[in-house]
């Protein structure tokens, strides 16, 4: 097993016709992803061909799941696009929609998660994420594959680079699922969803949660921890250098007054039980040593 | 982006809130022919984008156009929490009957829309939070539906508003959305003694990433507030932060430069070091991009070392490798200061090849982020 993400998931690719979509289709069907299709207005007909296979481009969502019974899509489409290209993925009843683009709207994205919310059957990860990889099995996304291969920590992280990063530090071990949430102030899927997910996945035994300064995301987290999650979790958090009032990087980065700061969230964290490092090799550390404990 | 109360005031005339626009003056001297002009009692207010400018003195009435040269006088160059004043607004003073808080914003947690709103304005509404809870009304919003008529009625009678407030709700909603705004809050929005409302004050933030369908919002940019080196960095397209240490940044992921600084001030505690700057070159590291964030972090008085930081995620560390290089070439007499990196990651072995090979004098190369950061805190000590 492994969360939102398995071998048998049948993977479309909105924008899959634009460079970025192309070069990440390419990693995608080299890490043993199931591309069935890409979607592009007005292209439908056509057909992109990859190293071993030609995929096919349908012209709208609903034709792509008609044709290929897509379970997930991978969007690739430019800010001022991003809003219709998910409500059409919605609207095609695709379970899972992973949204890579950065630079969205939040108004955007909060209709279209609203959206999504009203069709009770998608979720949505991002937008402004590198995506979900279930190594070995399939990977959604501008994860690279080759940093560490399958394994049984399950990891949720507001942060693309620091999710490269902490599966280097722990890449003897490997991953059951890395799942990237992004850094923006709406998002589709929470620390909470996935910290869930991995609780009630046979094939986890731990879990790296990174957040990051901004918003009480970590705290809910934390609270959710403390009262359903049994496997061990250790945390990392980003920021505690970061100056009030500025925003950093990431657009929902930013302290506000005394609120969102990265040293709350580490207490929070601790509060609940979960050991939190203060660098990320030395939160490896402490996956390292949760796992030994554990087995 | 923040505006400050002028500008947001601005905004919500062209929405039909009803507000006193006044006057935005620079200098004393002029605060008199537009006190003079606006006929009456002026409210001296400077223009910063923090709270509490009231209780740090920064507005102040004026009974005279001569008293407000000397109101505006002793408020403009005045610092807010570290907000220098460079201008004031003058606005004639209002005969308000009551005062109220009204905001709308992003609900992270419910990822939707939320209004907040009390009759009791005026004050921070952190201060109202704490000792009348009761009197702060939350009322979600639905993205998909808005503020429609039963929703204004809703929020109306949530709060305990005078009948007829349902208008301004409304218009104020159209701000949010229509602007793109992530922050729409009036406090106080005041009842006036005919029983009008009125938006006293304005707080907006602009969300930046929808700038490309608002190009009127780029003139609400204060440039002259802004740091030297971060808007020259705004200026070639880099997401630079200035902090006040002396170990400059480099890294690639908003994230894992914010980790880097973490752990730079970290390693830095024994010596009394932090880091410079927050900068995050992204996804491409090309010789330009590379040459551009150097420049910059080299134009800091205060750097005394500069740590590069690169996980090699899609970005390969061959082309950083390349690209440090290139931008030492380019920079050449402007780079002086010592520089340690660390790469990792997509083709790390030909990053390092590539730095071995240059063998140059300011680079050093350590393998892991943390003796990485340690060395760079040690150099900015030493030097």
């Amino acid at each position: 097993m492994a969360i939102f993400l398995t071998e048998q998931s049948r993977v479309v690719v909105q924008g899959m016709t634009g460079s970025e979509g192309t070069k990440h289709t390419s990693r995608m069907l080299a890490a043993g992803t199931n591309i069935v299709g890409g979607v592009t207005p007005g292209k439908g007909g056509q057909s992109v061909d990859f190293a071993k296979r030609s995929i096919p481009v349908y012209g709208s969502c609903a034709d792509a799941v008609k044709s290929t019974s897509a379970d997930v899509s991978v969007i690739f489409v430019p800010p001022r696009f991003t809003k219709g290209a998910v409500i059409e993925a919605v609207d095609a009843g695709i379970p899972l929609v992973v949204v890579i683009t950065e630079g969205v709207p939040v108004h955007d994205t909060a209709a279209f998660f609203a959206a999504a919310q009203a069709s009770g059957t998608t979720r949505i990860i991002g937008p402004n994420c590198p995506g979900i990889i279930s190594p070995g099995r399939a990977n959604a996304g501008i994860i690279p594959a080759d940093i560490a291969g399958p394994g049984r920590i399950g990891l949720v992280s507001k942060s693309g680079t620091l999710t490269y990063q902490m599966m280097y530090e722990l890449r003897d071990f490997g991953f059951s699922t890395a799942i990237g949430i992004g850094g923006d102030p709406i998002i589709g899927t929470t620390h909470i969803d996935a910290l869930q997910a991995f609780q009630d996945d046979p094939d986890t035994d731990a879990i790296v949660m990174i957040g990051e300064i901004g918003g009480d995301a970590e705290e809910r987290a934390a609270a959710f921890i403390k009262e359903n999650v049994t496997k061990p979790v250790v945390g990392y958090v980003a920021g505690f250098t970061a100056p009030e009032g500025k925003t950093m990087g990431h657009a929902g980065a930013i302290v506000s007054g005394s609120s969102g700061t990265a040293a709350a969230k580490q207490e929070a964290l601790e509060a609940a039980g979960v050991r939190v490092g203060k660098t990320p090799t030395e939160t490896a550390t402490m996956m390292r040593h949760a796992l030994a404990l554990a087995v | 982006m923040d505006l400050m109360e002028y500008q947001a005031k601005e905004l919500f005339a062209r929405y039909g809130v009803p507000v006193t626009l006044g006057r935005v003056i620079e200098d004393p001297a002029d605060a008199e022919l537009a006190a003079a002009e606006l006929g009456g009692r002026v409210v001296v207010k400077a223009q910063v984008k923090t709270g509490g400018r009231g209780k740090a003195g920064g507005v102040k009435l004026a009974t005279s156009p001569e008293d407000a040269v000397g109101k505006a006088f002793e408020i403009l160059g005045m610092d807010i929490k570290g907000h220098t004043v460079h201008r004031v607004l003058l606005a004639l003073a209002a005969d308000i009957a009551e005062e109220y808080y009204f905001s709308y914003l992003i609900d992270r947690a419910q990822r939707s829309y939320l209004c907040i709103a009390s009759t009791e304005g005026g004050v921070e509404i952190e201060e109202v939070a704490h000792t009348n809870p009761d009197a702060i009304a939350k009322i979600p919003i639905d993205p998909a539906v808005g503020v429609d008529e039963a929703k204004a009625a809703e929020i109306v009678a949530a709060v305990g508003f005078p009948a007829g407030a349902e208008d301004v709700v409304r218009r104020l909603y159209d701000v949010f959305i229509s602007e793109d705004a992530s922050l729409v809050e009036v406090n106080p929005l005041v009842k006036l003694a005919d029983g009008s409302l009125e938006a006293l004050d304005g707080k907006v933030t602009l969300d930046e990433n929808a700038s490309y369908r608002h190009a009127d919002h780029a003139g609400f940019e204060d440039k002259a507030a802004a740091d030297p080196l971060e808007a020259a960095a705004q200026e070639k397209g880099l997401n630079y932060v200035k902090l006040d240490g002396s170990v400059g940044i480099i890294g690639n992921g908003a994230g894992l430069v914010m980790s880097t600084l973490d752990v730079v001030a970290y390693a830095g505690e024994p010596y009394g070091v932090k880091p410079a700057n927050f900068l995050d070159i992204g996804g491409g590291a090309s010789a330009e991009v590379m040459a551009n964030g150097l420049g910059i972090i080299l134009g800091d008085t205060q750097v005394r070392s500069v740590f590069v930081n690169v996980f090699g995620g899609i970005t390969a560390c061959d082309a950083v490798s390349n690209g440090i290089v290139q931008a030492l070439a380019l920079l050449g007499d402007q780079a002086d200061k010592p520089l340690v990196v660390r790469l990792d990651g997509n083709n790390v072995d030909e990053g390092r090849r590539i730095l071995a090979q240059a063998n140059h004098p300011l680079v050093t190369v350590v393998d892991t982020m943390d003796g990485a950061a340690a060395r760079a805190a040690q150099l900015a000590a030493q030097n």
